[in-house]
């Protein structure tokens, strides 16, 4: 299982010193606070996209290629990429690249964003939310998985004969989590492509969490990727900590009673009991946690938000060292145990290399010599021969839903 | 035969409340209505002001605590509503109009409704129609034509005139009462994690669902 923080970058006044950090202050903090995850034994670092102030990450691409540079077993991931206002090509070749200069670290969580004037900024209309999610990943998969695509849709212009560039590591695409709050529509497109589904789960009751996943895991064994029980579920957190619970509720109350989302709102104890949120011990932090699994069941990642509200770097970096150092390592040890063995850990590229070649050299894309019919002859690479026959059962699988392809009877899955 | 389930919704603020006693009232007679035509009733009814905090909870988070969770459950799966509000500066009180927002913009489609207002004087007796009615039409509900307003001197001898307050009371529950009747909008429970249509049909066509 694996365990980690997740940012939306904000930059928040810290209504105990009424300071407001600048935006290089913000990004250099993010950066330590990516750096010190690892140091302290977290799994995953996962950066949200804004294109508004006060937000700073509206490239979280260039961001986590910095943080793979400076780091080495941090998996890198999203939280979230805008799946509905993002060109799908921009997509495939932004995080095809950063699964080369990390080394396999990246993956990435699509949804479509919770700004209402980002869709017109994008020249894209709101009220095709929906669509554009399911259009613009159609494109996305074929993108990573096929070399050349010819491709024509609603919202964007068509292609003839692109190839996205550079093929994705190990001719293996990154793995995507789907994170939606209240969309069945994304938990049912998470399990049509057997992807990841990743429940924000912090802003809202475990009971809507608990039937969200249910709807996810029994979606996902319909469309035949595995059991219910199978299915790759990540949950958002939040926590607070101090070794003493009451300190812990007297220090983040006023972060908690000014915060962007829920301040000026219910009570912190209210929220705490009608949400994830924990603010008390390490103990009370791991208690809470494992009793996700009650509602969920066991699953592949874990996340928590540690670093909005205007939290200072000095307190975010102690609560990382709560996390690394008190709670995590016990939730490894629980969560583990009475862990089916047939429930798979969180996909990495490592896993995702073993499962497509087993034994097998995975692929090497390399390109034809640059001649006039290197695009109009067969495929733009060199390797394509060899590759074909490993690829040809799960590129089938990942057939057009549009156009012509969409309607063939043979499609199926 | 399942019993009728009515829900009567008054956004009255103070305690004892006109607002109140007109919406059992208009419960009242559309219980008797029904039950004189061997209907099975069950009423329940919900006083904003108990829910006030939970309803800014939820224009601030967007979900709803379990109190006010139990409310809109018992609104969106209802036979019938009656929606009863002060008149407030020339419209519906905030307090109604929040409640109405923290509503899934679905959840009230073909759902009966009979509306009452209260207010000081008669002069505001339009404002069921020119605003309260609208809100109901454009969820598509089915609000009746009688709206009920009581002013403050309907509770006494005072009537328009034409008609006394137990008249129109009377009227809007019976239009209210015949639309109940025939509904059995409770049998379908309105499931938000329900899928709309196939996962196929969505992405553009995959057949096989």
């Amino acid at each position: 299982m694996q365990f980690g923080i997740f940012t939306v970058s904000d930059i928040t006044q810290d209504p105990t010193t009424g300071r407001t950090p600048t935006e290089h202050e913000r990004i250099q903090a993010t950066l330590t606070i990516a750096k010190h995850a690892e140091e302290v034994g977290l799994d995953v670092f996962a950066l949200g996209e804004h294109h508004n102030p006060p937000f700073w990450s509206s490239s979280p691409t260039t961001t986590l290629a910095y943080i793979a540079g400076q780091t080495s077993t941090l998996q890198l991931s999203t939280a979230t990429t805008l799946i509905t206002t993002n060109d799908p090509v921009k997509v495939a070749e932004d995080y095809a690249m950063l699964q080369h200069v990390s080394g396999g670290r990246a993956d990435l969580m699509l949804g479509r964003g919770n700004t209402g004037p980002v869709y017109p900024w994008f020249g894209k209309d709101i009220r095709q939310g929906l669509p554009l999610t399911l259009e613009n990943y159609e494109l996305l998969h074929r993108l990573w998985r096929e070399d050349v695509v010819d491709w024509s849709g609603k919202f964007r212009t068509p292609l003839q004969g692109f190839t996205s560039t550079p093929r994705p590591l190990d001719g293996v695409p990154p793995f995507v989590w789907h994170g939606s709050i209240r969309s069945p529509e994304i938990a049912e497109q998470a399990a049509f492509y057997g992807d990841g589904f990743f429940a924000n789960h912090i802003f809202w009751p475990a009971s809507h969490t608990e039937r969200m996943i249910a709807l996810y895991r029994q979606r996902y064994e319909h469309h035949g990727h595995g059991t219910a029980a199978q299915a790759i579920v990540g949950l958002g957190g939040q926590v607070f900590m101090r070794k003493n619970s009451q300190d812990a509720v007297n220090d983040f109350r006023p972060y908690f009673d000014n915060a962007p989302v829920y301040g000026h709102g219910p009570s912190l104890e209210e929220f705490s009991q009608q949400t994830p949120l924990t603010v008390g011990s390490p103990q009370e932090v791991i208690d809470r946690t494992l009793g996700f699994r009650d509602y969920v069941g066991d699953y592949q990642r874990q996340l928590w938000l540690l670093d909005h509200a205007g939290l200072p770097l000095k307190t975010v970096l102690e609560q990382l060292d709560l996390l690394g150092g008190e709670v995590v390592p016990v939730l490894r040890k629980e969560f583990a145990k009475d862990r089916p063995a047939d429930v798979p850990d969180a996909p990495t590229h490592a896993s995702l290399v073993r499962a497509k070649y087993g034994d097998q050299a995975p692929r090497q894309a390399t390109p034809n010599a640059n001649r006039g019919d290197n695009l109009t002859v067969g495929s733009p690479y060199r390797d394509t021969a060899s590759v074909e026959a490993a690829q040809s059962g799960s590129s089938r699988q990942a057939g057009a839903a549009f156009g012509p392809a969409a309607t063939r009877k043979e499609v199926v899955r | 035969m399942n019993a009728k389930r009515i829900v009567v919704v008054s956004a009255g603020l103070s305690t004892p409340s006109s607002t109140r006693q007109l919406a059992d009232r208009l419960a009242a007679d559309a219980v008797g209505i029904l039950r004189e035509r061997g209907v099975e009733v069950d009423v329940q009814t919900f006083e904003l002001r108990d829910l006030a905090h939970d309803i800014t909870n939820h224009l601030l988070m967007g979900f709803a605590p379990p109190k006010l969770e139990e409310a809109l459950d018992a609104v969106s799966s209802a036979d019938g509503l009656i929606a009863v509000t002060p008149i407030f500066t020339t419209s519906y009180a905030g307090l109604f109009k929040s409640f109405i927002d923290v509503i899934d913009p679905q959840a009230l489609t073909d759902l009966p409704v009979l509306m009452g207002a209260t207010g000081g004087t008669p002069r505001h007796s339009l404002a069921i129609d020119y605003a309260i009615r609208p809100l109901f039409t454009y969820l598509h509900a089915i609000p009746v034509t009688t709206g009920v307003f009581a002013a403050t001197g309907d509770w006494g001898g005072g009537d328009d005139g034409v008609r006394s307050l137990p008249d129109r009371i009377f009227r809007g529950a019976k239009e209210f009462a015949d639309l109940v009747e025939q509904t059995d909008r409770s049998d379908f429970v309105n499931d938000p994690f329900a899928l709309e249509r196939p996962f196929g049909h969505l992405i553009g066509g995959l057949s096989g669902e």
